[in-house]
């Protein structure tokens, strides 16, 4: 026995230094590990701009508060915008993406890890140059000042006859270099689902995620690119002389508007197809289900992506187009929620006849069910155009988004979380924990943006660092304001079970929730090569037949 | 006794804003419907098929769609959006292809930031922030149509018991109408970002009798008054850079940055609704428009009391 024991020099049994373990995750083209990379920064980017709502909905609670001068308060709604947009949502969504693509479709890496590493520290430079902006944007006497123009940046405000500073330059490149990230990482998407699905795994048998990671990237390549043209013109426009955007030499408010939204409609479901994907793996597995209409909902997805890609002008209906352009945005936006309405009805398909497990990723799961019918059908209330006229640049809208992106995406950012985390760090999150986060998050959110509605119907504008009392807004705003807090103790709640499960909790095992898909099949966390033998799959759920051959699914696919 | 206003959009007091509210309706009751039905059929799938000690033992029969249920859910809804999308396109047209009756009213609205000039061409009027317009009758309609232009900025015109919102864009003209049913002080405000004071940009609407609306014009008409008593005041604020933005008729003030101030004591507020029409705010305003309004593009004109004191007597004589 002695003779074949391989001597293992002692320096590799040393714990690596701090030094070797920063170096390690600097330079690692390990998806995984670039996949908790792009969800660490994000987190940190949540909570700033966590921080930056709370400062808004204490300058709200009180009509004629002066917490923050009108000033500060325009920074704060768009670097809170721009940032959970930009540096919390997209980055999460690819770090999810990233990690778990790959081990769903039984692959060991990306198809680019090196566009893959190169991808996230462009997102993550530019975040950091979007705040530096605090202390070297310049404002118009020297002084450190964010962007104030709105995360939509709406020409001219964003013209140098409005923005003199660097403030908004900072803005600029923040975005369109976070832009050729997110396009690098599409690629990388699409290049690995496309190329590395392992032996029997058919286009017809990816696991949903895969499919609807395929779509959204897609999306990504087509939306952002426009946005980044933008940016670009602009940055022409503020620097050498021209005019696409420049209302004062002849230029066009409306051109900046177009290009936006181009890119911010698609640029919504480029966020929320994500979200579907955790929810797609999540309720099967907590129903002890399969997917109800696995090729439906892949048809579903497909279209909403065509669809999402002619409803931008429906954030314009105000702007003055004609009739007609108006009623063509109205009917695709509506008809957009056709195949969004189709997909909770096969969520609820997949839950009817189940074995229901309320463990905490279903309870955000089902959260993210009711919250999401709300926000469709406040979205189909919106593209009614005459309607839209009350409710848009409102409160209204504001609640709408909020519970299309917390309520939707969040949430089922959360039962991902939940859900995955055993995989990433091999240990359990604390379900005590995670019911207590739970239940905060839900009544702060149902407190913030069911109430959140109401200002808007009386017709209180957005984006106003203060307000005239007497209109019936007083209340409902302070209602919304605790709310948030209410969120934020609940956001606490979630940090501290990352932090304290990551030493303390059960341990995983490979497959904590008797699950079905690929990544189940190694162990937690993963080794660096994924898989040791590349796997062969005959059906959609591969853990399934292997736990059953008795009736494996392959029978009937 | 004027009622108290309202910015309540489901309080119509006009037109357009009774048909949007009518449309309103209809939505509004289809998507309830559509909410109880799908939650109601939720809640039930969480209630009848939660896992229980009877059922742990044993995986549910494995189902995995059906083409009836996903033609059913894919038609009916595509039949809701065909109705809705009619009688959206019904009320689109019916409020934004209205035509202008030969008795209406016209009005030039610009917006500044952060505040309103309203033009009257057809009456050789300019005033600013407090639009007066006169009531209609719906069986002798008197509607008034806006044409909606900006000065820098994109800005949002929302009255929300008289008309939806529509823009004020560079470059760009656009079209409103309303034809209140009542008189009555009506509020609304800035609805699209505009820059650092957005929040007060505030509008109000004064819906006059024909014969107060006659009236209100005539008395707009007239230059501002000559009084010998305030010389003084009225000296410095052609001698400052008052003259540089603001007009008042009959001075060597044509200024046209700011608001026309030639009768400005016809009006209820100052600085665009942030504040009432007070001696003592005028003179807050006069000294630092920042302590009302911080971010005005107003300049703090660094007046001694005694030259605020003859300016705001000045001012105080426009009426």
């Amino acid at each position: 026995m002695t003779s074949d024991v391989m001597v293992i020099p002692s320096a590799r049994i040393d714990a690596p230094t701090w030094g070797e373990t920063l170096h390690e995750w600097v330079t690692t083209v390990d998806h995984k590990r670039i996949g908790v990379l792009y969800v660490l920064f994000a987190l940190v980017f949540l909570v700033v701009a966590g921080i930056e709502a709370l400062v808004i909905r204490i300058q709200l609670m009180y009509p004629h508060n002066d917490f923050v001068s009108p000033q500060v308060f325009n920074r704060m709604f768009t670097m809170h915008g721009t940032t959970m947009i930009f540096f919390f949502a997209m980055p999460i969504l690819f770090g999810f993406g990233n990690y778990l693509v790959p081990l769903m479709i039984g692959a060991r890496d990306m198809a680019f890890p090196r566009l893959n590493a190169f991808s996230f520290w462009l997102s993550a430079f530019s975040g950091f140059l979007l705040y530096f902006s605090f202390v070297g944007g310049s404002g118009l006497y020297g002084a450190g000042s964010a962007p104030d123009a709105g995360w939509w940046a709406y020409a001219p405000l964003t013209a140098r006859a409005f923005s003199p500073g660097s403030s908004n330059d900072y803005w600029t490149i923040a975005v369109l270099v976070s832009g050729f990230g997110s396009i690098g990482t599409a690629v990388n998407l699409i290049a690995t689902i496309l190329c590395m699905r392992c032996p029997g795994m058919t286009l017809g048998r990816m696991p949903l995620l895969a499919w609807l990671y395929l779509t959204m990237s897609g999306l990504a390549l087509i939306g952002i690119t426009p946005l980044s043209a933008a940016q670009l013109m602009l940055l022409v426009d503020r620097y050498l002389g021209g005019h696409f955007f420049d209302t004062q030499a002849g230029g066009s408010a409306t051109l900046w508007m177009h290009f936006f939204w181009i890119f911010g409609h698609p640029e919504v479901y480029i966020l929320v197809l994500p979200a579907f994907a955790f929810i797609s793996e999540i309720i099967p597995v907590f129903s002890r289900k399969p997917i109800f209409g696995y090729p439906v909902m892949v048809a579903a997805t497909v279209c909403i992506a065509f669809v999402s890609m002619s409803v931008w002008a429906h954030h314009m209906f105000t702007i003055g187009m004609n009739s007609y352009a108006n009623s063509f945005f109205a009917i695709t936006t509506m008809a957009v929620g056709v195949p969004t309405g189709i997909k909770i009805f096969n969520w609820l398909g997949t839950m009817w006849g189940g074995r229901i497990q309320f463990k905490t990723p279903m309870l955000f799961a089902i959260a993210f069910l009711f919250q999401f019918l709300i926000a469709g059908l406040t979205g189909v209330i919106q593209a009614v155009v005459p309607f839209d006229w009350q409710l848009s640049l409102s409160y209204f809208v504001v609640a709408h988004f909020h519970y299309v992106i917390v309520g939707g995406i969040l949430f089922a950012l959360f039962a991902a979380f939940y859900y995955w985390y055993p995989k990433v760090t091999g240990r359990m999150l604390n379900e005590r924990l995670g019911k207590l986060h739970f239940w905060f998050f839900v009544l702060g959110f149902h407190l913030t943006f069911d109430v959140m509605h109401v200002p808007g119907l009386l017709g209180m504008p957005r984006r106003i660092y203060t307000y005239e009392p007497g209109r019936g807004w007083d209340t409902l705003n302070l209602i919304v304001s605790i709310g948030a807090f209410i969120q934020a103790v609940g956001l606490l709640v979630f940090v501290a079970n990352l932090i304290v499960s990551y030493w303390k909790g059960a341990r995983a095992g490979r497959d904590p929730w008797d699950a079905w898909t690929l990544e189940w099949t190694v162990t937690s966390p993963p080794p660096a090569y994924n898989f040791a033998t590349i796997p062969t799959v005959a059906s959609r759920r591969p853990l399934w037949d292997l736990k059953h051959p008795e009736d494996p699914d392959s029978r009937y696919e | 006794m004027k009622t108290t206003p309202l910015l309540n959009i489901f309080a119509p007091e006009s037109t357009p804003t009774r048909a949007i509210v009518d449309l309103s309706m209809l939505v509004l009751s289809i998507t309830v419907v559509i909410f109880v039905l799908v939650a109601g059929l939720l809640v039930y799938a969480i209630v009848k098929f939660r896992a229980t000690a009877a059922n742990a033992d044993r995986e549910p029969a494995q189902v995995y769609g059906s083409t009836q249920i996903e033609l059913a859910w894919t038609i009916v809804p595509i039949l809701i959006v065909l109705v809705l999308f009619a009688a959206t396109a019904r009320v689109i047209h019916a409020i934004q292809d209205a035509p202008q009756p030969p008795g209406a009213v016209e009005v030039t609205v610009v917006g500044h930031q952060f505040w309103w000039e309203y033009r009257y061409p057809a009456f050789g009027v300019v005033t600013a922030n407090e639009l007066h317009i006169p009531v209609s009758d719906p069986l002798r309609p008197r509607p008034t149509f806006l044409k909606l232009l900006s000065a820098d900025t994109d800005h949002s015109f929302w009255i929300p018991q008289l008309a939806g919102k529509t823009d004020l864009i560079p470059n760009r003209v656009n079209r409103l109408w309303m034809d209140p049913h009542r008189t009555g002080v009506f509020l609304g405000q800035c609805a699209q970002y505009c820059g650092t004071q957005h929040a007060k940009m505030l509008q109000r609407v004064s819906v006059d009798t024909a014969d107060e609306f006659d009236a209100w014009v005539r008395s707009q008409r007239l230059p501002a008054i000559e009084d010998a008593s305030t010389t003084a005041g009225r000296r410095l604020f052609e001698t400052t850079a008052c003259i540089n933005c603001h007009a008042i008729r009959g001075t060597v003030a044509n200024g046209r940055f700011g608001p026309d101030l030639t009768h400005l004591m016809s009006r209820d507020t100052i600085a665009s609704g942030a504040a009432e029409n007070t001696p003592e705010n005028l003179r807050v305003w006069l000294r630092d428009p920042d302590a009302i309004k911080p971010g005005s593009l107003m300049p703090a004109m660094k007046l001694s009391d005694v030259e605020l004191d003859a300016l705001a007597r000045y001012m105080e004589s426009l009426r």
